[in-house]
């Protein structure tokens, strides 16, 4: 089992190359730094001294990936390949359009995406298995058959219109919560209250359904009549026996998630005003702040690949033939 | 002139493709069975009126041309710079009328106050009558009468046709007795029962309001269908070829091929979709932002733009496709037709035409119906975050993106987003549904 | 009857499906009395499993109980509320299932699986229902009861799976098992085993068994009266031994009838033509009628009762047809026992058309950090042997031992990891990979499973040329089909089937398709991989019959691959057998199956339940070792009952014991060779 994991761990190094690669590529290849120079700098008036200066500021005026005229190492590391890519493994991210220190940024900004997005996953994990258990426990009664039509309605529904709405009603009709901002501490929570109600309403339909299906597929299985020719009641049947075997792929499922928790929500914190990585990311977006986004799409791989790898472990954690082989 | 757009072609053919389909499956009862079992679904035939209605819509959508202007004597033939489309002509009522700004559905007057200045040349502060909704009542009083009058005329001419169609599948229903008609029927009946007030009303208002510069909002509603309609077809078009290759590659030759493939889609599933969207939208943006002279016309470079948006959302989406169909060709080609194949000395190429890929078909076909929704809601989604179709496309998302910083108002401006919620919601309604029926239709736990 | 503990009283289950209500149950009843083993017997779909379903009311959700009444004591089970059944399952009637592997949670250990039964119905707590599980699992022969309560069990093999299996029915010592086929997925040495607890069980505790069954060999073994089904219904229920002398109702006799035995060697097997009438539909009149070959008038028109025979000394003895209303059918006639030993002994002289040398096939463990190749499983080590043209060999083993592997690599399905394959004259191995493709048509293979054998994609013409246009049989497309059209005729196929999709068709005939498709490419050689164990005995005699018909019209080799000893009997002209990778003993088919030499061999064939069922049992302790580890010296001596300590020195050279015969044990070296050992009667001689 050990082996196992350090082999997955040491799987992660080449895909940690490759989505380095591919931003590299897509940030410096598909449009060069000029390119960038003269978007960020309009279009239309720019002089070549303008641009160059543009560049030199940002590190932009290096070769791509072979610096001929550098001495030594430095024909390798004096380049933008070198300080703008590879760096990235070592976390460092360098500065924003704005000059801030992205590291920097991302360590203040990940808490507040934290303080919303894990209550969402938590709360939303165990509102969606105790809904699909329900309907799981009544199957082909009226309960499950509105439960389907509701969680395919809810599924229809965009997420905008659960954020704009849940806005709407609670903030502006009923006054119960500000309708958007942050702060530090205890009094976060009256702000982070609505939004996590509308994350785990979202996220009911689909991932109701999807259990369900789960469980009534286990529900079919051979062991679950030998189960009940045991006489055991149908409640232990669904707990001790059912919940058990379908935990195996719902675990797995959102133990992947988990690390991204940490990116927050695009839209959630936008909408609500949290000061979170989702929100950077979106400031960042539409401020064309390449350096950010690039950083960004860096840690995301990383996060999920700390979270395939938890997958893996917590693969051991429930399923016993995997933990003892 | 017809104009031609990359994605109008695209999208004929993606029809002409899916009727060579139908006829393709009604010659193979492998295929004919599973549908045949989808259309007895109730929940399947409404949603098809639906989707049948968005896509009729999306189609006439999809033929542009620019109108030639009037001539004045003695010049050549000029055609006006604007691209319009057949829709466009069906509904010139509604694009021609703009107000100056806000308006609430059915309303007579502007939903700002300004300053008007009366006859006599004093000024005034009130809420100007509209220039188009409403504007042919001499007295705002007559309003009431006027709008149940042209309410009543249109669920009259829309019950006229329900008759009709009542007799019409009456024959029908005689021939195909095992498909729920009556569902199809109702899902009829709601839509021209809406339609047909909705008709009858625009011709003298605003049905559902206009929005910040005026535009009217049933028009834009309607225009915004294509643009769902192309993003949830063409990118699975895009997705298709390349999961299902690699995905069949990978599962059937197995070993360093396989490894390389899956290499490939775990590095590009473990950069977050939207970040990967939105890297690559922005460096398209860059791209044709500096390179105007590559577009003839303001349409064609938001049209490449839609399409560069498919390909990329298929690009970053075929992952998950590839892995089933990975699964499903390493459990294939273990089965015992497939070594008889062997034992036959067939060769790789013809194995995996003709056993896996035709093994495989029903996972596509629930793959791609299921993508449909998902991608309708993620171009709302995109277009929010600023990485969707350029801001001049009509569609869902810049509908909502331009009418959400309204709600802060007082009183709210509700419509647009309703207008664009409701319709989406519809569409993305009826697809689901649709997808389920096709699920269940092809599952393959189910006997032929 | 008094001392009847579970009475069934006119039972009909009914099933909904796509094609409308099925009536799988249709008017059961049965007795079974305290301490009795009671056999259902019947082929796929004669509605016995779900008769056993029913009463446990345990059936799928398609399913209801439609009519009828289970009496258990007297309380009728069908009446209780669902919280009252619940005590009744698992405390006074238990069942266990035939596929051990899925029946068992697998994510929970094999004693918390035992415990719960205990803690549900008895009102033991705490250690006492831990003692209680260990004794359970000691008392069902599982070896180191206090380690094996902690496993999961995926680390079991089957035997002991549904050894835990039957310790969780007999957790709360119920009144009344039923068993539902416990041993068709278990190989013939563990049933064995599985048989003898059963046996063992029912004896000490007086508990009643029902055994749901197909196998008549299992009958015999086990029951004491015996009823047959056959579409819903039942056909006759007797004594084993009444039964077993002289079966009274037409389909019970057919069902006799289709099984291969050594007897019937040079014959046709009797099959029964037709299939199972749709149970959708209600009946005019008796529902064997149509496959019946002594059906008159009178059975279209009234349905028969089960009724007692007219001058019948067996007293509990019931037959529902008409025939009997006349009296007791004719004892079946015993066909010549005489063997023509002439065409065994003429294999050697037919020319070899396959040879294969020293034959290995290893897969390689990976494991550790960087996935090294720590080892391999020997999947195939070292097999030679030699097929004659037009003979069959057949090649026996347990599941595991290498045999399907083996065939696959004869044909170069499996790329091969050493030794030779000479077809025809030429070395497989050195045919370069385009002239290899091109041989393919004169080596086939027919599968096993006859549901994954055709591609349900494409119709039965395409799949009958496929094999044709790859190899360039025949002019053109049109002269093809000709030739698609004779294949189907000689496999007794309609022409229309041409048209039709693999879906249409029942089992038996998709293995007909798949024989034709072996024959388009006019093979000389057709390995067939336990071509019928997935069929009915009445279909598998049609099967067997097509077989030997192709054989001696068309000359075919046949590598005849099965765990079915008596279909060797039947059909084959020499026998290998496999154990653990290595064939340990092979001969002519007298020779091997009259008089086994390796104790292996003798054990196995001891272990098959045959219909006369009386026959010593060689017990073989323990199950087949990984061939990733195989035992060091001979692979059998951990379970070999005649080991000696030599045997765990070298693995024994193969000892010639005549023309046509050899053997790989030490106990027929050179000096010994002479020397017979005691043993067992001849086999081809009993009847």
């Amino acid at each position: 089992m050990f082996a196992y994991i350090v082999r997955r761990i040491l799987y992660a190094i080449p895909i940690l190359v490759g989505v380095n690669l591919i931003t590299f590529a897509l940030f410096f290849i598909v449009n060069t730094p000029d390119d960038m120079a003269r978007m960020q700098l309009g279009a239309k008036r720019v002089t070549p001294e303008a641009i160059e200066k543009w560049k030199a500021e940002r590190g932009y005026d290096l070769p791509l990936v072979w610096n001929a005229s550098a001495e030594g190492s430095a024909k390798a590391t004096g380049t933008i390949f070198f300080q703008k890519s590879v760096r990235l493994f070592v976390f460092d991210f360098g500065f924003s359009e704005d000059k801030r220190d992205i590291a920097g940024e991302i360590r203040a900004r990940m808490w507040p995406s934290l303080a919303l997005a894990l209550p969402v996953f938590l709360v939303g994990l165990a509102v969606c298995i105790t809904f699909a258990l329900l309907m799981a426990f009544f199957r082909a009664s009226y309960l499950d058959f509105w439960g389907v039509v509701a969680c395919v309605a809810m599924m229809s529904i965009s997420t905008l219109f659960y954020i704009i709405g849940g806005q709407y009603l609670a903030s502006k009709i009923w006054h119960l919560v500000p309708i958007s901002g942050y702060a530090g501490g205890l009094d976060a929570v009256r702000f982070l209250i609505l939004p996590v109600v509308i994350g785990v309403v979202g996220g009911i339909g689909a991932s109701s359904r999807w259990y369900r299906t789960l469980f009534l597929e286990e529900m079919g299985k051979d062991y679950v009549r030998t189960a009940r020719a045991k006489g055991l009641t149908e409640g232990v049947v669904l707990f001790r026996h059912v919940l058990k075997n379908a935990m195996i792929p719902i675990l797995t499922g959102v133990v992947v998630v988990i690390p991204t928790l940490f990116l927050g929500s695009l839209l959630m914190e936008s909408f609500f005003g949290i000061p979170g990585l989702g929100s950077y990311t979106i400031d960042a977006i539409q401020a064309q702040d390449f350096s950010v986004v690039r950083s960004m799409v860096f840690i995301g791989s990383v996060f999920y690949i700390v979270g395939l790898i938890l997958t893996d472990i917590s693969y051991t954690v429930v399923d016993p033939r995997i933990r003892l082989e | 002139m017809p104009v031609i757009l990359v994605t109008d072609v695209l999208v004929w053919l993606l029809a002409a493709a899916a009727t060579g389909y139908a006829f393709y499956c009604r010659r193979h009862p492998h295929l004919a069975v599973p549908w045949a079992r989808v259309f007895r679904s109730t929940a399947a035939m409404a949603s098809v009126v639906v989707l049948g209605v968005y896509v009729a819509l999306g189609l006439l959508d999809s033929l542009h041309f620019r109108p030639e202007l009037e001539k004045k004597d003695g010049e050549q033939k000029a055609y006006s710079s604007e691209v319009l489309s057949v829709l466009d002509l069906a509904l010139s009522h509604l694009r021609g009328r703009s107000e100056k700004t806000y308006s609430a559905p059915l309303a007579t007057r502007s939903f700002a106050k300004e300053q008007i200045e009366l006859p006599d040349g004093r000024q005034l502060r009130d809420f100007p009558r509209l220039r188009f909704g409403g504007a042919h009542l001499q007295d705002e009083g007559e309003w009431a009468g006027d709008v149940a009058k042209r309410m009543l005329t249109g669920i009259a001419v829309a019950a006229a046709l329900l008759f009709l169609i009542f007799l019409v599948m009456k024959i029908i229903r005689k021939r195909r007795p095992e498909i729920p008609w009556s569902a199809a029927y109702a899902a009829i009946a709601v839509l021209a029962l809406l339609a047909g007030p909705a008709a009858a009303l625009s011709s003298g208002y605003h049905v559902l309001g206009t929005d910040k510069v005026g535009q009217d909002i049933f028009y834009l509603a309607l225009k915004s269908v294509r643009t769902s309609l192309v993003i949830g077809t063409l990118t699975t078009l895009v997705l298709l070829p390349v999961g299902i290759a690699l995905g069949i590659a990978a599962g059937y030759f197995k070993g360093w091929i396989d490894d390389v493939i899956q290499y490939l889609y775990t590095t590009l599933n473990s950069i977050p979709g939207v970040l990967l969207i939105a890297a690559a939208v922005l460096m398209m943006q860059v791209y044709i932002d500096l390179h105007p002279e590559m577009f003839q016309t303001a349409v064609q470079r938001a049209d490449l733009r839609l399409l560069f948006l498919c390909i990329i959302l298929g690009l970053t989406s075929w992952t998950g496709l590839a892995r089933l169909l990975r699964g499903e060709a390493l459990k294939l080609s273990q089965l015992e037709y497939i070594q008889a194949a062997h034992a036959f000395g067939v060769r790789d190429t013809r194995i995996l035409a003709r056993h896996i890929l035709p093994n495989v078909s029903h996972i596509v076909i629930i793959a791609m119906v299921m993508d449909f929704s998902g991608l309708v809601l993620a171009e709302a989604v995109l277009s929010y975050v600023g990485v969707g179709v350029d801001p001049s496309t009509n569609s869902f998302g810049t509908m909502i993106n331009a009418a959400r910083m309204e709600m802060a108002r007082e009183p709210v401006v509700w419509w647009a987003l309703a207008t664009a919620f409701t319709f989406m919601f519809a569409l993305v309604l009826a697809a689901n549904l649709f997808a389920d029926a096709v699920r269940d239709g092809f599952d393959p736990r189910v006997r032929m | 009857m008094s001392n009847s503990i579970l009475e069934v009283v006119n039972l009909k289950t009914h099933l909904d499906t796509a094609t409308g209500e099925l009536r799988a149950v249709d008017g059961v009843d049965i007795k079974l009395r305290k301490g009795e083993c009671f056999a259902l017997v019947g082929e796929s779909g004669s509605g016995k499993s779900m008769t056993a379903l029913s009463l446990m009311r345990l059936l799928p959700e398609a399913g209801r109980i439609a009519d009828g009444r289970v009496l258990l004591d007297g309380q009728d089970l069908l009446a209780l509320p669902e919280a009252a059944m619940r005590a009744v399952r698992g405390r006074r009637v238990a069942m266990i299932f035939q596929e051990p592997s899925t029946a068992l949670n697998p994510v929970l250990t094999v004693g918390r699986q035992i415990t719960e039964v205990i803690e549900r119905h008895t009102a033991l707590t705490g250690e006492a229902v831990r003692a209680r599980a260990l004794a359970l699992l000691d008392a069902v022969g599982i070896p180191d009861a206090a380690r094996r309560c902690e496993e999961y069990p995926f680390q079991l093999s089957g035997g002991l799976k549904q050894r835990v299996m039957i310790a969780c029915a007999l957790a709360a010592e119920p009144e009344v098992l039923i068993a539902d086929e416990p041993t068709t997925a278990l190989d013939v040495t563990i049933q064995a085993q599985i048989l003898d607890l059963l046996a063992k069980l029912q004896a000490e505790r007086q508990m009643a068994i029902l055994l749901i069954t197909h196998d008549l060999g299992i009958v015999a073994r086990m029951a004491q009266r015996v009823a047959v089904m056959y579409a819903g219904e039942i056909v006759e229920i007797a004594d084993r031994d009444a039964f077993f002398a002289a079966p009274q109702h037409p389909y019970s006799q057919k069902l006799f009838d289709a099984l291969p035995t050594p007897e019937k060697r040079g014959t046709e097997l009797s099959v029964i033509p037709g299939q199972v009438p749709p149970l959708t539909g209600k009946f005019e009149g008796c529902r064997f009628v149509e496959r019946c070959e002594v059906a008159y008038l009178r059975c279209r028109h009234e349905v028969p009762q089960l009724i007692a025979i007219p001058g019948d000394a067996t007293a509990h003895r019931l037959v529902r047809c008409h025939l009997r209303e006349q009296g007791l059918a004719p004892p079946p006639q015993n066909v010549s026992t005489e063997v023509e030993e002439g065409t065994l002994v003429a294999v050697a002289s037919m020319p070899v058309i396959v040879e294969a040398e020293n034959l290995k096939v290893h897969f390689p463990i990976h494991k550790g950090l960087f996935k090294r190749t720590v080892g391999y499983v020997r999947a195939v080590d070292g097999v030679s042997l030699a097929i004659h043209a037009g003979r069959t060999l057949a090649l026996v083993g347990e599941s595991g031992c290498g045999k399907t592997t083996a065939g696959k690599a004869l044909l170069r399905l499996i790329a091969p990891t050493g030794g030779r394959v000479v077809f025809a004259g030429k070395d497989l191995s050195t045919l370069s990979r385009n002239a290899l493709r091109k041989g393919r048509g004169a080596m086939q293979i027919i599968f096993q499973d006859p549901y994954a054998s055709l591609n349900p994609r494409m119709r039965i013409a395409d799949i009958l040329s496929e094999g044709m246009r790859s190899l360039d049989v025949g002019r053109d497309d049109k002269d093809r089909m000709y030739r698609v059209a004779e294949l189907l005729e000689q496999v007794g196929l309609p022409l229309e089937a041409l048209a039709r999709y693999p879906h249409e068709f029942s089992g038996g005939q998709r293995q007909r398709i798949a024989i034709a498709r072996a024959l388009a490419v006019e093979p000389k050689l057709i390995v067939c991989d336990e071509p019928t164990s997935a069929l009915d005995v009445s279909v598998q005699a049609q099967i067997l019959n097509l077989l030997k018909s192709l054989q001696e019209r068309l000359g075919i080799a046949y590598l005849f691959i099965t765990h079915n000893i008596s279909i060797v009997e039947y059909l084959a002209h020499e026998v290998a057998v496999m154990y653990l990778g290595r064939i340990i003993e092979r001969g002519t088919t007298a020779e091997v199956l009259g008089d086994p030499k390796h104790p292996y061999t003798q054990a196995l064939l001891s272990a098959v339940p045959t219909v006369d069922g009386k026959r010593e049992i060689i017990r073989l302790g323990g199950e087949l070792p990984s061939p990733a580890h195989p035992p060091a010296g001979c692979h059998f001596h951990p379970r070999c009952p005649k080991a000696m300590p030599e045997c765990r020195e070298a693995y024994p050279e193969a000892v010639q014991l005549g023309r046509t015969r050899t053997v790989n044990c030490i106990l027929y070296r050179a000096s010994k060779a002479a020397s017979s050992t005691p043993g067992r009667r001849g086999r081809c001689g009993t009847g």
